[in-house]
């Protein structure tokens, strides 16, 4: 592990290290067009197994388009981005699906659970695309909706269920399997005060147990709440506070 | 630098679940795109089975009664003949080698009525005519009550009775002993005959031996019609040879035509029509293909947030395109099904009320569920591609 503790500007891991999830240096997207759109200009940013980190910015600020780029639903314009030890610019579209699959679990704000089907298939939804059959999805699926706190709502059909609890089928969705990292968008974006307060504290529950989490969000309170805040602006790191306390990781 | 990444894999049973997700969540929807597809199968196996039950009764009939008959008439039209055969013809006819059969048939000038009361010339259209007692077997018809005239009825003026003519006289039972009035004398009913499929013209008839035409009518039984019942392998030959033999003067006067032929020549006008209303169904196939298309294609952008998700759970785009390709296809098959179900019931009802063998020929259920097939992957293939070019980053910014 490269020590990067004195540094005063965000460090770049190497991203052969064993304990970097995520890896992104000097990244920049520019949607086409007139005028063009630089929504991510040169981000650098490294997170470590078992982070719990914020990136927070005002709407517009490139949130969104980061998540997409380092959950590999998109393509960095340039710089190079790497993901559980993959190189992303080395995959094919095909493999970045794989690496979806295993490697990375997404929580959105709309929360997209399917209609028709149960929270319980709904979370078992989160390993589809692995193959595993549906039996045995359904077991780390139980398990996943019992760390979420949900084991009583089961069978019940996943889009009845109230806002909170359908916030934390579609975590549950994104832990099973254990990802090397969740990405979520704006989780709390749709949910009462209430709700959004259980979502922020299973959140840090599931950190507590090892789980990696990113966390975006334009609300500095909540961002606040967590170990490490990463705040954007206009497409670019005005602040990482783990440029400050970096200790507390080892 | 790292274990090469395993691709992602959809297992069967999760692709057909996925698959039809969208058919359970709109079920309305489905049904009605479907229904297209429903209505050109069951158009289609429902035209091929009752033309294949109706082929079936048809070739029984012919099967019944023989394509071994020819009939000799007269030849009718403007400046042929007198419309009568000559007086020694059925005896010609006998000389013939492979001429099994032979029964003639004169028309007479008589009417008959129900009673004496009715006024003359409301015949019903029924014609009295005088015939050989062996017509009915050379014609291979049946009694439906009673019996054929035969040599001991002899010149008694007893008549047998076409099934029509037996209606419209009101002679239910021909073994009844009902009179009827017949050229100013009582005549008894002694047969009522079956109808006749091969010579209709005999069920609106009442038939009366030679012998008693001569004594009752003043008839000179002259022959205008004559049947003949020849070696089937002879047919042609035997046909050939008839007109010379008949009326050596003037053969052309003389008309030879095959019954059968007229049975055969409907199969072939009903074949000319089943395949209009094979056409038909095709294009109804067609519509209903293009509905489940267009239905497909709204339901891709509704779907789009799913498509999204899906993505980011590490579907590829061949994943996706296959999901809604295989939606398309189950829709196609279930109308697939539901059209030859359909279809089937069709057949058989109207095959059963018409007494026909129910038969759906095999080659109407494949093909139908085929076409449905051809016609789901043709349906899906556009909204599936759609699909999976839906951008996944956009999709999951909606809302
Ligand atoms: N597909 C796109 N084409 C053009 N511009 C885009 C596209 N997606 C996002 N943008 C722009 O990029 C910028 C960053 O957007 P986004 O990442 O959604 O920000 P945030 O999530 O922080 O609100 C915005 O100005 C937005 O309008
Ligand atoms: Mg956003």
């Amino acid at each position: 592990m490269s020590p990067a503790a004195s540094a005063s500007t965000p460090t770049t891991v190497a991203p052969n290290d064993e304990r970097t999830v995520l890896a992104l240096s000097n990244v920049t997207k520019t949607y086409p067009g007139t005028p063009p759109v630089h929504a991510i200009r040169g981000v650098d940013l490294d997170i470590r197994s078992g982070e719990l980190v914020s990136i927070v910015g005002p709407s517009g600020s490139g949130k969104s388009t980061l998540l997409h780029i380092v959950g590999t639903l998109d393509r960095a314009t340039s710089g190079t981005v790497s993901v559980a030890g993959y190189d992303v610019d080395d995959l094919t579209d095909k493999q970045l699906s794989s690496l979806r699959s295993r490697h990375i679990g997404f929580v959105f704000q709309q929360f997209f659970l399917l209609a028709g089907e149960t929270a319980l298939d709904n979370v078992s939804d989160g390993l589809l695309y692995t193959g595993m059959p549906l039996n045995h999805r359904r077991v780390l699926a139980e398990q996943a909706l019992d760390q979420v706190g949900l084991s009583h709502r089961m069978g019940h059909e996943a889009t009845k269920l109230s806002g909170g609890e359908r916030q934390r089928v579609a975590i549950a969705r994104a832990l099973i399997g254990s990802p090397d990292i969740i990405l979520a968008d704006e989780p709390t974006g749709n949910l009462d005060s209430k709700s959004g307060e259980d979502v922020v504290r299973l959140i840090e529950d599931l950190n507590a147990d090892g789980t990696t989490i990113v966390v975006i969000t334009h609300d500095h309170e909540i961002a606040s709440r967590f170990p490490r805040q990463v705040s954007l602006l206009d497409g670019e790191v005005v602040e990482d506070t783990r440029s400050v306390e970096p200790e507390d990781l080892r | 630098m790292k274990a090469s990444l395993e691709p992602s894999r959809l297992a069967p049973a999760d692709m057909m679940r996925a698959s039809l997700i969208g058919l359970r969540t709109r079920r309305l929807r489905s049904v009605l795109s479907g229904l297209g597809i429903v209505i050109g199968i069951a158009a289609m196996v429902g035209v091929l089975g009752l033309s294949e039950s109706s082929k079936s009764d048809l070739l029984a009939q012919l099967d019944q009664l023989g394509t071994n008959m020819l009939r000799i008439e007269a030849g009718s039209g403007i400046g042929i003949g007198t419309g009568e055969l000559p007086e020694d013809s059925t005896a010609m006819v006998s000389r013939v080698g492979p001429v099994e059969q032979v029964a003639s048939i004169s028309e007479t000038e008589a009417s008959v009525y129900r009673t004496d009361l009715v006024p003359e010339g409301q015949t019903g259209g029924i014609t009295v005519k005088a015939v050989d007692a062996n017509l009915l077997a050379t014609l291979q018809g049946q009694m439906d009550s009673g019996i054929f005239l035969d040599e001991a009825a002899g010149d008694l003026p007893v008549v047998v009775l076409g099934s029509v003519a037996a209606e419209r006289l009101g002679v239910a039972d021909g073994a009844g002993g009902t009179v009827v009035w017949l050229g100013d004398k009582w005549f008894s009913v002694v047969g009522v005959m079956e109808t006749l499929d091969l010579s209709p013209d005999l069920d609106r008839a009442a038939l009366v031996s030679y012998s008693t035409a001569e004594e009752f009518l003043d008839h000179d039984g002259v022959p205008s019609t004559i049947y003949v019942r020849s070696d089937p392998d002879d047919i042609d030959a035997v046909r050939s040879v008839l007109p010379a033999t008949v009326n050596p003067e003037s053969p052309d006067e003389v008309e030879v035509t095959r019954p059968s032929d007229a049975l055969e020549a409907k199969e072939a006008a009903d074949q000319a029509f089943t395949n209009l209303l094979l056409g038909l169904g095709a294009v109804a196939l067609l519509v209903g293909g293009v509905g489940i298309a267009n239905v497909m294609v709204i339901s891709v952008l509704e779907r789009r947030g799913e498509i999204g998700l899906r993505r980011a759970l590490g579907a590829t785009k061949g994943h996706i395109s296959i999901q809604f390709l295989g939606e398309s296809l189950i829709l196609a098959t279930l109308g697939g099904l539901g059209g030859v179900a359909l279809g089937g019931a069709v057949t058989a009802a109207y095959a059963w009320s018409q007494g026909w063998d129910v038969l759906i020929p095999a080659v109407a259920i494949i093909g139908g569920m085929g076409a449905a097939l051809i016609i789901g992957v043709i349906a899906g293939l556009y909204p599936a591609m759609r699909a999976a070019r839906v951008s996944p980053t956009e999709a999951l910014r909606t809302l």
